[in-house]
């Protein structure tokens, strides 16, 4: 589904020219789960805004089922988030003044759904996470956990090819992430294809491959027997 | 994306604050109301002016002697130039005129049945009714006959008719103009208090010959007149009758090529036209200065906009995440800045038109709402929401997600 070679970036900071990917080679194929893992500043961030459509490479090629996206326009690269991607952050990322089920139904409206069926799935999707009984309330009326698995649920809204995830558990504490995890799991179980940015060592090894990176390269890339 | 789902956005964002929604839009209501008040004024005191105007009677030509020629310089009409032979001339060799009346004024105290009344007189003939304008509405006016021979009777205006007989009839009764008495033979319709701060139904009517001899100084010759009112039968053809009445007068007066004229001449129309266009004058600098309010309050609408762009980074970083195309948020703000400044528009048309109304029932004038009032209105807020939305609109479609969300 994936395939990117001899991807660069270069971030011009000042008069310094700082690399942050240094010729990274990878391939996902759909429904695998993937743990990107690295120190920070190791470019695995960056890497992850390229895939999401957020970034473009200063060099090199991503190819997403044989579209050149490092080629896309703006609005081309609007489109390509909207359809084949789902983020989830660190930080959740809900806007406060809608309830759950808005903020679900956020990316839909965006898609040019109409409400009554947007409505529905929204809803479909937050009983899915386990929220049914939560959907008017706005995320200060949430815990923590709640507020990842309403961004999970708005994530998946668009039925994306590829879900993202930046240190999903980071703001979460360890009972809770599991629980984010477990929901990982499943959804990686029903076909969805994930890749994980993390540095936690628990999270990486319920992925069933693991890429490091240090200094905007890959050091190691291994897969779990299944 | 549907435009209508961008207008719930931008709506929902303003209607999340209320307070600070409304002091935003604050700037431009005031700007609206102020522009829509200060319109409406204007066209009302333009309108109590031409009424006003047009009341001392229409396609008049004024005739009155000029300054009075030697050391001491009179202000115009002080002279004696004109003559009844002027008059006569007029009426006789003018084309196109309705009417001309000779007239002399003076003031006067006028006593009946123990009650006092001071006055003006003016000494005319019947075609002075035409010239002006007027109508008797109780009783009759003098005829030519009686013009001619002086005799002492007098037609009154309302408001001495009220003053000196309250609602009694006045035709028949007698009445003393200084040591002068005169029968009262007819009362004129009222006029109607729109003249420029003068009562026009403060007036008496009486033969000029009878007023000249008996009433106005004694510097008077048996046939001067102080004023000539000529009345053209139609508006095309005042400015020609006017160019006739002065060649006639020159004529009249043996005045030389080169010489200045020893009377002067004024055009109803052109006096309305000068004082109009004085009064246009005056409403657009008024609507002007109210237009500067409004762009003070389109900066306050940019200065929110900007504050809010800042505070919604990451709002706008998620929103072009999950697909959003900048277009999507330029239309987005912009809409938010269009709707705010459209809502003071809305309240501030409300505010205008009443104040319009309320001010022109003070002032005692027609409120005058001009009917593209609320086009205007509305178009101008929406025109200030648009160019003061611009910038910041702008400022949010170009963040970039990765920094948007990243901001705290």
């Amino acid at each position: 589904m994936i395939a990117i070679s001899d991807l660069t970036k270069v971030y011009q900071m000042g008069e310094e020219k700082v690399p942050a990917l240094a010729g990274v080679s990878l391939a996902i194929e759909r429904g695998e789960y993937v743990a990107v893992v690295g120190p920070s500043g190791s470019g695995k961030s960056t890497l992850m805004n390229i895939l999401g459509g957020l970034d473009r490479p200063s060099s090199g090629s991503y190819r997403f089922d044989g579209e050149e996206v490092g080629a896309f326009s703006d609005d081309e690269l609007a489109d390509f988030r909207r359809r084949r991607i789902g983020f989830v952050f660190q930080s959740f990322q809900l806007l406060p003044r809608l309830t759950a089920l808005q903020n679900v139904e956020l990316p839909m409206i965006y898609a040019g759904m109409a409400p009554a069926e947007r409505r529905t799935r929204a809803k479909d999707l937050l009983e899915r996470v386990g929220l049914g009984s939560r959907m008017g309330h706005r995320p200060t009326q949430l815990s923590g956990g709640q507020q990842q698995r309403v961004a999970i649920a708005r994530s998946l809204s668009n039925r994306p090819d590829l879900l993202l995830a930046d240190e999903p558990t980071g703001a979460l504490d360890t009972h809770t992430g599991e629980e984010v995890l477990k929901l990982f799991d499943e959804l990686n179980r029903d076909g969805l294809t994930l890749a994980i940015v993390t540095h936690d060592p628990d999270v990486a090894a319920e992925a069933h491959r693991r890429v490091a990176f240090r200094d905007g390269l890959i050091v190691s890339d291994e897969r779990k027997a299944a | 994306m549907r435009f209508v789902e961008l207008v719930r956005f931008a709506l929902g964002a303003i209607v999340a604050h209320p307070m600070r929604s409304g002091l935003t839009s604050l700037g431009v209501v005031i700007g609206v109301a102020a522009v829509v008040m200060m319109t409406a004024i204007g066209l009302g005191a333009q309108q109590r002016v031409t009424s006003a105007i047009s009341g001392l009677g229409s396609n008049l030509v004024i005739v009155m002697p000029n300054f009075q020629r030697g050391p001491v310089s009179q202000g115009a009409g002080s002279g004696m130039s004109l003559r009844d032979s002027d008059a006569e001339a007029i009426a006789r060799q003018v084309e196109d005129v309705a009417a001309v009346a000779p007239t002399v004024t003076s003031r006067a105290q006028m006593n009946a049945d123990g009650t006092n009344w001071n006055t003006r007189i003016d000494g005319v003939t019947p075609d002075y009714l035409v010239a002006r304008d007027l109508t008797v509405a109780q009783g009759r006016m003098f005829d030519e006959r009686e013009a001619r021979q002086g005799k002492k009777v007098i037609v009154v205006g309302p408001t001495v008719a009220r003053e000196l007989w309250g609602d009694a009839d006045p035709v028949g009764k007698r009445i003393r103009v200084r040591t002068v008495p005169f029968e009262v033979i007819g009362v004129l319709e009222s006029k109607g208090n729109a003249g420029l701060g003068q009562d026009q139904d403060d007036v008496a009517l009486a033969p000029l010959a009878a007023v000249r001899s008996r009433l106005v100084g004694r510097r008077f010759r048996g046939d001067t007149i102080q004023t000539i009112y000529v009345k053209s039968t139609d508006a095309d053809s005042l400015d020609r009758v006017q160019e006739d009445v002065i060649n006639l007068l020159r004529d009249q007066h043996r005045i030389r090529q080169g010489e200045e004229d020893d009377f002067q001449t004024q055009n109803m129309a052109s006096i309305l036209a000068t004082m109009q266009q004085a009064v246009a004058t005056f409403t657009v600098f008024l609507a002007a200065v109210a237009a500067v309010s409004l762009v003070v309050g389109g900066v306050g609408i940019m200065n929110i906009m900007l504050v809010s762009v800042t505070e919604r980074t990451r709002e706008i970083g998620l929103r072009m995440a999950v697909g959003a195309k900048r277009s999507d948020v330029l239309i987005q703000f912009a809409l938010e800045s269009v709707a705010l400044s459209m809502a003071g528009g809305l309240i501030g048309l409300a505010i205008g038109v009443g104040g319009a109304l309320g001010v022109a029932k003070l002032a005692g004038w027609p409120a005058a709402i001009p009917p593209w009032a609320a086009p205007l209105a509305l178009g101008f807020s929406m025109a200030v929401g648009l160019v003061f939305g611009a910038y910041p609109s702008w400022r949010a479609a170009r963040l970039d997600p990765i920094e948007a969300l990243r901001r705290e």
